[in-house]
C-alpha cells in the first residue's frame, strides 16, 4: 500500500510543479478509523497528506462533472477509471482537463464486515497487502484481507484502470470470479410474490437520505427524478411504493452505465444492499448485449444510447 | 427525589410492574439495526455493550412521514381538511441515551413559539415517560460535554440510569418519575457505596471523552463574518449534498409537508426534510437563495452553532452524540467544522 501512496504523492508534486493541473483529487485519511474522505491537494502540504489504502472507497469520478472547468489529476482504480470513461462518453467532463493517475487495485474493506468481527468499538487499524489488523479496547486482532472485502470486490473482474496516463504501481493480476450472479440468478427463479417481498424487505429500512444516489458517478442530472416538483413524479414520504419506486427508476437510468464501483452501498447509511437491483441489471445488459461492460474503452457504443435495427427486442410483448 | 436500586435479575418484573397502563420501549434490533422501537420481550432488549442507536430515535416523536390531515374530494365535507393527529397510548422509554433526552428537550422549543405549539410533537412527548441510561463506555465520536451535554446529564429525562454492573441505580428527577417508580415492588432505596459507583462511572465517561471543543470564539464572531468565512469552500468540497448527517441527527427538524391524493381522497403528511438537498430553498420564481453545495453546508453548521444560539438563549443545536461523524459518507467531520468556526 506504502509504494502506491509514495507514488501517487511523486505523480502529484510533479504535476502540480509543473502546473500541469490545478489541482489533484486523491483520498486523505479521515476522522475515524475505516473512514477516508477525498481529498482535494492544490500545494505540496495537500498532496503529503494523500494515501491509498483499503479504506478509498468514495468514487472520485462522482466528483469531476462539476469541476470540469478545472484541469485535474484524478487518482483512479479500474472502476473509477471505467466511470471516467463513462463520464467522457456522456460528454459530461472533457478528456484533455484530466490527467488519470492510475491505481491497480487490489479491493477495498467492508468496515461492517470488520465491525462484525470485534465486540467493542474499533479505534485503530493497520494494514499490509494481505493482513489487516483490528485494536480497539481490550482487543487486537489479525483479519485475512480478502475474507474482509466488499462484495464488489470480491467480484470485480477489472482491478486494473481501462484508462490512464500513469500507473503508479505493475498491473495486478485480474481475479477469476465464479458465480459471479448466482445470488441474482436465484432471485430470477423467485416467484413475483417472493421477489416483491424480497425488494420490500430489502429497502424497508431506507430513509431517503438519496446517499446511493449522490456517491453515484452515473448521478449527475441537474434534477433528478425524484426532485422534479413540476409535475412531481414521486411521492416524498416513506411508504414502501414510492421508496421502491425510487430505488427501481434509479437502478434503471444505471443500466449499461454501472461499473460496480460499490459507492452506493457504502455511502448508505442503513447498509441497505443496492446492488441488487443494478447488478440484475448489469446481467441483462451482458447477457442481452454481447458480453458489454462500461467504461472499458472510450470507443465502445454504451448499448442503451444507440439504436441498431437487430438489437434484441425480447422484452417488447 | 429518590434514588434506587433496580437489580438486573428484577427486570422482567419491573417492567411488567410500571408496564400496566404503559407501553414499553427499549433498545432492540431490527434487522441489523439498534434501534428504540416497542419492546415485545424484556430480554429483546439490547441493554449490554449498547452505545447507542444508529439513528437517532428521534422518530418516536418526529416520524420520517407523519399524516396530519385527510380529506375527500366529494361529499358534504368536500375538500375539508381534518386532523389526522391520533393519540397515542402512554409509554415508557427505557435506555434512551441523555445526549438525546437533551435533543428532544432543544426541539420541545422549537416544536413551541408564543403563537403556536406544535401537537404532532407534544402529544406523543406527554405521554412518554423516559428513562435514560447515562454511558458508561462513550464512542471515540463522543463529544457531548462540548455542547452543554454529559454523558450523565439529565435534561429531558424523568429518569436517570446508571449501570452498576449487576444492578441498575434509578435516580427520579420529574414528578412523572416519581410516579412512574412509586410503588414498583422490586427497588430497594439506594446506599452510599451506589451512589459513589455511579459518581465515578461518571467521571470516567466525562474523562474518556476526547477531544474537549472550544466554542467561544463562536459565540463572539458576528454572524457575517462566520456567514463569510473563506473555509466553508474547503469544508463543501467532499460533501455529497446527501441527506444523511441531517437524517441521522437528534436536533435536525425539518419537515416538508406534502398533499398525497389516491382516488378521491387524500392525507396531508409531513416527512424529513434536508437543508442539504437545493430543494429544500428553491422558490416557485425558480430562485434559490442556497443555490450550491456551499450554500446549504454552510447552513446547516450555521443553524446548529450560531443561529439556534442567538435565538435560544446560547442552546447549541448539537449535543455531541456523533453520528454524523460515524455515518457521513465522506468523513465530514463536524469536530473539525466546529474548530475552524471557533479559529
Amino acid at each position: 500500500m506504502q509504494n502506491r501512496t509514495d507514488k501517487i504523492k511523486e505523480i502529484a508534486k510533479r504535476l502540480l510543479d509543473e502546473e500541469k493541473v490545478d489541482l489533484v483529487l486523491g483520498h486523505r485519511k479521515g476522522t475515524i478509523p475505516l473512514k477516508n474522505t477525498p481529498g482535494f491537494a492544490y500545494n505540496k502540504d495537500e498532496v503529503e497528506e494523500l494515501l491509498w489504502d483499503g479504506n478509498c472507497r468514495s468514487n472520485l469520478a462522482t466528483f469531476l462533472p462539476r469541476l470540469k472547468d478545472k484541469r485535474i489529476a484524478v487518482v483512479a482504480q479500474g472502476c473509477v477509471s471505467r466511470n471516467i470513461v463513462g463520464l467522457i462518453i456522456e460528454k459530461q467532463i472533457p478528456r484533455e482537463n484530466l490527467y488519470i493517475i492510475g491505481v491497480p487495485c487490489i479491493g477495498m474493506l467492508d468496515p461492517n464486515i470488520l465491525r462484525e468481527k470485534v465486540s467493542g468499538e474499533i479505534l485503530e487499524t493497520k494494514e499490509d497487502e494481505t493482513k489487516i489488523i483490528l485494536k480497539g479496547s481490550g482487543f487486537e486482532i489479525s483479519v485475512e484481507r480478502e475474507d474482509v472485502l466488499r462484495n464488489n470486490c470480491k467480484l470485480c473482474l477489472h482491478r486494473n484502470p481501462t484508462l490512464f496516463d500513469e500507473l503508479v504501481v505493475d498491473e495486478v493480476r485480474e481475479q477469476n470470479v465464479s458465480g459471479r450472479y448466482d445470488d441474482i440468478t436465484a432471485l430470477e427463479n423467485k416467484t413475483s410474490e417472493e421477489r416483491t417481498t424480497y425488494f420490500d424487505e430489502l429497502l424497508s429500512s431506507c430513509i431517503r437520505c438519496y446517499a446511493c444516489r449522490d456517491a453515484c458517478p452515473l448521478c449527475y442530472c441537474p434534477v433528478c427524478f425524484v426532485d422534479e416538483s413540476n409535475p412531481q413524479w414521486c411521492g416524498k414520504s416513506t411508504d414502501p411504493r414510492d421508496v421502491l419506486n425510487y430505488h427501481i427508476l434509479r437502478a434503471f437510468h444505471c443500466a449499461g452505465r454501472c461499473t460496480e464501483c460499490g459507492a452506493c452501498e457504502d455511502a448508505c447509511p442503513m447498509d441497505i444492499k443496492v446492488r441488487m437491483l443494478t447488478r440484475k441489471i448489469e446481467k441483462d445488459i451482458q447477457e442481452n448485449y454481447d458480453g458489454y461492460e462500461a467504461g472499458m474503452s472510450l470507443d465502445a457504443e454504451p448499448p442503451l444510447a444507440t439504436f441498431k435495427p437487430n438489437d434484441p427486442q425480447s422484452f417488447i410483448k | 427525589m429518590a434514588e434506587m436500586i433496580l437489580e438486573k435479575q428484577d427486570m422482567a418484573a419491573f417492567t411488567a410492574e410500571i408496564n400496566k397502563g404503559y407501553e414499553l420501549f427499549g433498545p432492540v434490533k431490527n434487522g441489523k439495526q439498534l434501534e428504540i422501537a416497542r419492546v415485545n420481550e424484556v430480554s429483546d432488549m439490547v441493554l449490554e455493550g449498547y452505545r447507542n442507536t444508529d439513528m437517532s430515535p428521534k422518530n418516536l416523536f418526529f416520524p420520517q412521514s407523519e399524516e396530519m390531515m385527510a380529506f375527500k374530494k366529494y361529499g358534504d365535507d368536500a375538500n375539508i381538511y381534518k386532523d389526522s393527529l391520533k393519540e397515542i397510548a402512554p409509554r415508557v422509554i427505557f435506555g434512551i441515551r441523555p445526549c438525546d433526552a437533551k435533543a428532544f428537550s432543544v426541539l420541545d422549543q422549537i416544536f413551541k413559539n408564543d403563537q403556536f405549539i406544535d401537537n404532532y410533537w407534544f402529544s406523543k412527548r406527554e405521554k412518554s415517560v423516559m428513562i435514560g441510561l447515562g454511558c458508561n463506555m462513550p464512542c471515540s465520536t463522543c463529544f457531548c460535554t462540548s455542547v452543554n451535554s454529559h454523558p450523565f446529564g439529565e435534561t429531558g429525562l424523568d429518569v436517570l440510569a446508571t449501570d452498576l454492573d449487576n444492578r441498575y441505580l434509578l435516580k427520579t428527577l420529574t414528578k412523572k418519575g416519581e410516579d412512574i417508580l412509586s410503588g414498583v415492588s422490586c427497588l430497594k432505596v439506594a446506599n452510599d457505596d451506589d451512589l459513589s459507583s455511579a459518581k465515578s462511572l461518571s467521571e470516567k465517561a466525562v474523562s474518556e471523552i476526547s477531544g474537549n471543543l472550544e466554542l467561544k470564539n463562536i459565540d463572539k464572531k458576528s454572524v457575517l463574518d462566520l456567514f463569510n468565512a473563506d473555509f466553508w469552500e474547503r469544508v463543501q468540497e467532499p460533501c455529497l449534498n446527501c441527506g444523511t448527517c441531517t437524517y441521522v441527527c437528534p436536533t435536525c427538524h425539518c419537515f416538508d409537508i406534502q398533499d398525497e391524493v389516491f382516488k378521491d381522497e387524500g392525507i396531508r403528511v409531513r416527512n424529513w426534510d434536508s437543508c442539504m438537498s437545493w430543494l429544500f430553498t428553491i422558490h416557485g420564481s425558480g430562485h434559490n437563495p442556497r443555490p450550491g453545495k456551499k450554500e446549504r453546508v454552510r447552513q446547516r453548521f450555521m443553524h446548529k452553532f450560531k443561529y439556534i444560539p442567538i435565538k435560544r438563549d446560547g442552546e447549541i443545536g448539537c449535543v455531541g452524540c456523533g453520528r454524523c461523524i460515524r455515518m457521513c459518507p465522506v468523513n465530514i467531520d463536524v469536530r473539525e467544522v466546529v474548530k475552524l468556526m471557533n479559529s
